[in-house]
């Protein structure tokens, strides 16, 4: 029963006066990855949130099956550990040591940071943390990584790098998926479904399906497409109509 | 802040204005601008340490206004972060004693003196509390802005990864407020160590404090001048004991930033 690890049934969610959440469904399926877009301040964060059972819906359901682990945009490590000590946060769950030690030592070859084991946060830059954040969540048998814009505090070149990585490592370790981010490309980029989400109270204003193999390029045209359609629904891009009228 | 690597010349400044202070020193006792009796020359002072040394005096005052500096100043810490780490925590409880915990951190310890004396006489008990009334408020303020300053995101990672109850105190809290408790507790034992003189002077019948006294009493400027020094030179000292635990590797993020 594990072929929907996550669903929402008809949530609400408000704050005082503010309703964040209404009558809001999704369900995903498993080894899924699904991205949220849309505006800021709409509700996204929320939405994780209840994902990853830090809050509680006003109404409605939240079901949440498996291990459930969520990446942070920066400083989600924590800066008095080494790298090393922060991935075993991830393995406290494995009783055995010596399988501790090899899943870490895999998990370092996989973010490619052998060698940085006993390295502070601080002494790493920006794109290494959100690797060491990324191995930490992978750690061990989690089922689902909850990441919450994990690259918006990097350069572009960098957060290019880091969606290959990702790709990359989700061949070798597959997981159901859930991206929020401000992001559109990375969105198209990275995920099989793309949620369009509107101003509060949040609805779902678009909903893409992306067939194409991942990983794949930013420049593959069901991304490129994608990405035409999900700023023509945000109204960030004229529809074939408007340039129509432009071009007459 | 990155520490800038000196070169050797920089690194010889403070030790040439330190010999620069001695020679005017002994320039204006030479030059006997001022009477002895209200202005020590060197060589007396140097010969004040050597009696002073000699006799013991030194040594035992020293010994004496450590140990009250310590004891006051553990208690004080052992007591003080545990109740800053429950009002950090507690926001009703906080609210409630906040202000009463402010009162004392601005009332001045040395206005406790008087009943320092009358609850507990004169001698090590007077001192100690005295310092411990220093260093409690602060130490009490500092650990609850410290712990209000800890990023929500490091809870949420806690929780993720289990960490819950006496794990959660030991494994995130108290790692994530020590940077900022260390340079407190530096800035408090400084504070500590300029009350236990105070103390002394009143309340003691030995220590450093009371040194300085006794010598005043005696018209003996030399050992003033003596007991100015090595309260000074100790104070310093302590100062970079504390400060060598900001060297610590899993503390260095607090500083480095």
């Amino acid at each position: 029963m594990k072929d929907k690890p996550l669903s929402l049934e008809s949530v609400s969610r408000t704050f005082g006066a503010t309703e964040v959440l209404r009558d809001f469904s999704l369900n995903i399926v498993l080894g899924e990855f699904v991205a949220i877009v849309g505006p800021s301040g709409c509700g996204k964060t929320t939405l994780l949130h209840l994902l990853a059972g830090f809050d509680k819906p006003s109404s409605g359901r939240v079901i949440i099956k498996g291990r459930v682990r969520m990446v942070y945009q920066q400083d989600g490590l924590f800066p008095w550990r080494t790298v090393a000590e922060n991935i075993q946060m991830g393995l406290r769950h494995v009783r055995d040591k010596t399988e501790r030690e090899r899943e870490l030592k895999e998990l370092l070859a996989l973010i490619r940071l052998e060698g940085f084991e006993d390295n502070y946060p601080h002494q790493l830059s920006g794109g290494m943390k959100q690797r060491v954040e990324l191995a930490r969540a992978l750690a061990g048998d989690t089922d689902t990584l909850l990441l919450d814009e994990p690259f918006s505090a990097l350069d572009y070149l960098t957060r290019l790098r880091l969606r290959r990585e990702l790709a990359r490592m989700l061949k070798e370790r597959p997981r159901t998926v859930v991206l929020v981010t401000h992001d559109i490309e990375e969105a198209a980029q990275l995920a099989d479904r793309v949620i369009v989400l509107s101003d509060r109270p949040a609805r779902i204003r678009c909903e893409l399906q992306l067939a194409a193999e991942r990983p794949r390029d930013p420049t593959h045209p069901e991304v490129i497409d994608a990405m035409h359609q999900i700023l023509t629904v945000l109204g960030l891009e004229h529809d074939a109509r408007e340039s129509e009228v432009f071009s007459l | 802040m990155k520490e800038e690597k000196l070169s050797g010349k920089t690194r010889v400044l403070p030790v040439i204005v330190l010999i620069i202070i001695v020679a005017l020193w002994v320039l204006i006792s030479w030059l006997q601008l001022f009477p002895e009796s209200e202005f020590p020359s060197p060589q007396s002072v140097v010969q004040g340490f050597g009696e002073e040394i000699r006799a013991g005096r030194l040594f035992d005052d020293l010994v004496a206004s450590l140990f009250r500096v310590t004891l006051g100043f553990a208690l004080a810490v052992v007591l003080g972060i545990p109740v800053g780490l429950i009002l950090g925590d507690r926001a009703r409880a906080r609210r409630a004693l906040l202000p009463t915990v402010n009162f004392f951190r601005n009332l001045s310890p040395l206005a406790w003196i008087p009943f320092a004396i009358l609850w507990f006489g004169i001698g090590d008990r007077p001192a100690i509390f005295l310092i411990f009334m220093t260093s409690f408020f602060p130490i009490v303020l500092a650990t609850i802005a410290a712990v209000a300053s800890i990023p929500a995101v490091f809870f949420r990672v806690a929780e993720n990864y289990g960490y819950r109850g006496a794990e959660l105190l030991t494994q995130v809290t108290l790692p994530a407020i020590a940077p900022q408790v260390i340079t407190a507790l530096r800035i408090t034992a400084g504070l500590a160590w300029v009350v236990v003189v105070a103390a002394e002077m009143i309340a003691g019948r030995d220590g450093l404090g009371f040194a300085i006294w006794d010598s005043r009493n005696g018209l003996r400027l030399d050992l003033l001048v003596v007991n100015m020094i090595a309260i000074g030179f100790i104070g310093v000292v302590i100062d970079r004991l504390l400060l060598q635990l900001t060297k610590l590797p899993n503390l260095r993020w607090g500083y480095e930033r």
